[in-house]
């Protein structure tokens, strides 16, 4: 096969890259150009995309004797991760920048552009799987590496996309393995740090980026009763589920922490509130996509479509759903109810931001994700529709 | 089974450059060494040196060698305008040129700019990527006399191939007294450059433009021309520059020029032949225009692509083994598009869409028939793949 691989210069795409060479397959790699600005040098595991990666990529294509190129995206990047990232919290929302850049950028743009020079997959290095499922289109699993598996970000691909997805890393037992590898193939990369953090905020103070683009706009803290608790800078500054940096300056009454509960860009007021009123019993959205088979089609349950192709309804279902990349999986049943997923959970979770995706897994396949716009507390009902 | 078509980017090293080179390097002396070992390598340089000057139309003394066309450049332009602000302490200083310059050029001019040295004076081009002389004349009409540091242009467009007017422009500025520099780095070898019958007083070049090294260049400044202080300091060594004398690049550059300049007529003509072979082929397709003044560069093909990014164009061509450029390309390795082609006004989708194919001394009748064979199926494809955003 004709495959791209997409190179960040890190030691997974490069191992990546590596076997889908050893495997005997056409391999052409590509370092995306994400960043307007870039920086010459890295600065430790902050940030990505720096001069220095690309050409830690290129050298590692030149190990592999495959023709390398570098991709310009950063316009697209801006305006579909970066942009999009400062709106949600405008909108006071909690983005997934990595989750919106691998939907629109990895693959989209770029697999777009790779198949109109014919090529057949898109090489990457992360942690999850494709396989083939029961009627023959693919499905997205989890890694092997329960600690490196990043099926969650990659929960919002569709099945025409996974179609030209491939990761060899998938069914690695351990990223220690994926390094040992890259050593051993002779890849100086194979001892460079990961990234972590927001590749487009090198320095990691987001709240910081933020102000700079949103401005800080002071408004009231609020409790749930509509009583002024204290002052705030900019709504952007706090996430759901947050304790810390509330500077109320005084403590609740019955002296237990205060958490942000909920985020109201319109009326510029932070809601914040006892942990219980944190746990979510119910989360749903209607913007939702299947990586792979629908649930219906999937036989995990029965329902029915809509004239567009939608699902319409179904009965519920038993599954596990994760609303971080590095959270828990949490049991919990889903059912589609007028177009729209319905997770209900078995043990209230916390920390749940109208925004994020909330990604459904049965056993280790993920089904797919949901924008979740709406949830619903173990002790008030409804709140945070966004 | 490879088609070399960016001969503007660097030339094959013919065999007997190799091996004069090679020859060169066996010998062992300090060309600045006073004993005989080193006066062997000086006469090697200074034989080179002769040969340069005497292919520009100066005395030997007139040329210094470089490390190559991009230090050549900044020497000029940085060593002019800094000579003039010592010369002329507390006015304004100004340097002209045209958008349409090599980065060597652009980014000097860009440096002193921004550190306060100079004031760029932008000179128009017209969709050829042609001086306008009229506009030439205006603006040195427009700042106080004597205020101009000079003026540098390109002998011809390296992207799109015009040839300048370099003996009017030479005149315009003789007429306001401003120096002129010719960025002779593409041309060196086609086009007759005598400095004294075009009455400039400097010129830059590259050797391995010619089939040279990478690595070696000259800076001709001719005697009567306005001073201009060095970048390099060191042991004197030259005139304009320091630094232990290359004599093998130097043997080897001027070899690769003799061979370069001794190109006979009719081989030329054939040359010439294959480039209008390669146009007429090419501007027949749908959608290929091409671009520059009929009066271009002997072996310059440069053409923009309808509905189709040249980018994309030349992923197609170099999986296929045909071996093209867009333009410049960034220190990251992304290819740019072309502010030659903003400059000649034909806007970005143009800009975008730049494909340049530059021909040498190895293209054969066979590789252009298999480009203009292949190139529409390129075309169609690169289409399908869109703009990048």
């Amino acid at each position: 096969m004709r495959i791209l691989a997409a190179m960040s210069g890190g030691v997974d795409s490069a191992v990546a890259a590596a076997r889908a060479v050893d495997e005997g397959h056409e391999v052409v790699g590509v370092h995306l150009a994400l960043s307007r600005m870039p920086g010459t040098l890295r600065t430790g595991s902050r940030g990505c995309c720096t001069i220095e990666d690309s050409m830690d990529a290129r050298r590692v294509a030149g190990q592999l004797e495959i023709p390398f190129y570098v991709w310009d995206f950063s316009e697209r990047f801006r305006a579909d991760v970066v942009d999009n990232f400062i709106d949600e919290y405008r909108h006071g929302r909690t983005p997934n920048p990595c989750l919106r850049c691998n939907e629109k950028i990895k693959f989209e743009a770029v697999l777009d552009r790779a198949m109109a020079l014919g090529f057949d997959k898109v090489v990457t290095g992360h942690y999850a799987s494709v396989r083939e499922g029961v009627d023959g289109s693919p499905e997205l699993y989890r890694s092997a590496d329960w600690a490196k598996d990043q099926s969650y970000v990659l929960g919002v691909l569709t099945s025409e996309q996974l179609r030209h997805c491939y990761f060899p890393l998938g069914d690695t037992p351990s990223k220690q393995e994926v390094r040992d590898e890259a050593a051993r193939r002779g890849f100086s990369v194979a001892s460079k740090p990961d990234s972590h953090d927001i590749c487009f905020i090198p320095d990691g103070d987001t709240k910081g980026f933020l102000d700079d683009k949103l401005g800080q706009s002071a408004g009231d803290i609020v409790d749930r009763e509509g009583n002024t608790l204290g002052a705030h800078t900019g709504t952007h500054g706090y996430t759901i589920g947050q304790r810390k940096g509330l500077q109320i300056g005084y403590p609740s009454e019955d002296g237990k922490p205060r958490y942000v509960l909920e985020i109201r860009p319109v009326s510029n007021e932070v809601v914040v509130g006892p942990k219980e009123a944190l746990d979510t019993i119910e989360l749903s959205g209607s913007v939702m996509s299947f990586a792979g088979a629908d649930p219906i089609a999937a036989e995990m349950t029965t329902g029915s479509y809509a004239t567009d192709g939608s699902i319409s309804h179904t009965q519920a279902f038993e599954c596990e759903v994760q609303v971080r990349a590095h959270g828990n999986p949490e049991a919990a049943s889903a059912q589609i109810v007028e177009g729209r997923l319905v997770v209900r959970f078995v043990d209230p979770i916390s920390g749940v931001a109208p925004g994020q995706s909330a990604v459904v897994y049965v056993g280790s396949r993920v089904l797919g994700q949901v924008t979740i716009d709406h949830t619903v507390s173990a002790d008030r009902g409804s709140l945070a529709r966004a | 089974m490879a088609i070399y078509l960016d001969y503007a980017a660097t030339c094959p090293m013919p065999e007997e450059v190799q091996a004069e080179y090679a020859k060169a390097l066996r010998l062992v002396g300090n060309p600045s060494s006073i004993h005989q070992a080193g006066q062997q390598s000086r006469n090697l340089i200074e034989n080179a040196r002769a040969v340069i000057a005497g292919y520009v139309g100066v005395e030997p003394m007139e040329v210094s060698f470089t490390s190559g066309g991009t230090e050549s450049i900044n020497t000029w332009i940085k060593g002019r305008v800094f000579a003039h602000r010592r010369l002329h302490p507390g006015q304004e200083v100004f340097i002209a040129l045209t958008r349409a310059e090599h980065h060597a050029t652009l980014d000097a001019v860009e440096w002193l700019e921004d550190n306060g040295f100079a004031t760029p004076l932008w000179i128009d081009v017209d969709s050829d990527a042609v001086m306008d002389l009229d506009h030439l004349d205006a603006q040195l009409h427009s700042v106080p006399a004597g205020s101009v540091a000079g003026l540098t242009t390109l002998v011809a467009n390296n992207e799109v191939g015009s040839l300048q007017p370099l003996v009017e422009i030479a005149q315009v500025a003789e007429r306001h007294g401003v120096s002129v520099h010719l960025d002779a780095v593409q041309g060196f070898g086609s086009i007759p450059l005598s400095i004294s019958e075009l009455g400039v007083d400097a010129l830059s070049v590259s050797a391995h433009k010619l089939g040279g090294p990478v690595g070696v260049g000259a800076l001709v400044v001719s005697r009567s021309a306005a001073p201009i202080d060095s970048l390099i300091h060191g042991g004197g060594q030259q005139v304009s520059r320091s630094g232990t004398l290359d004599a093998a690049g130097a043997v080897a550059f001027a070899h690769a020029a003799t061979i370069a300049f001794g190109i006979s007529a009719e081989e030329r003509d054939d040359k010439r032949g294959l480039r209008d072979a390669l146009i007429h082929g090419l501007s027949a397709i749908e959608g290929v225009t091409l671009r520059g003044s009929s009066s271009r560069l002997d072996n310059n093909v440069h053409i923009t692509l309808e509905g189709a990014s040249g980018e994309v164009a030349l992923y197609l061509l170099d999986a296929e083994g045909i071996y093209v450029s867009t333009g410049s390309a960034c220190q990251a390795g992304v290819a740019e598009s072309s502010h030659v082609v903003l400059a000649m006004g034909l806007g970005d989708q143009a800009a975008r869409s730049a494909l340049r194919f530059t021909l040498g001394l190895q293209t054969t009748e066979e590789d252009i028939s298999h480009v203009i064979d292949v190139f529409p199926s390129v075309l169609e494809r690169a289409r399908a793949a869109g703009y990048p955003s």
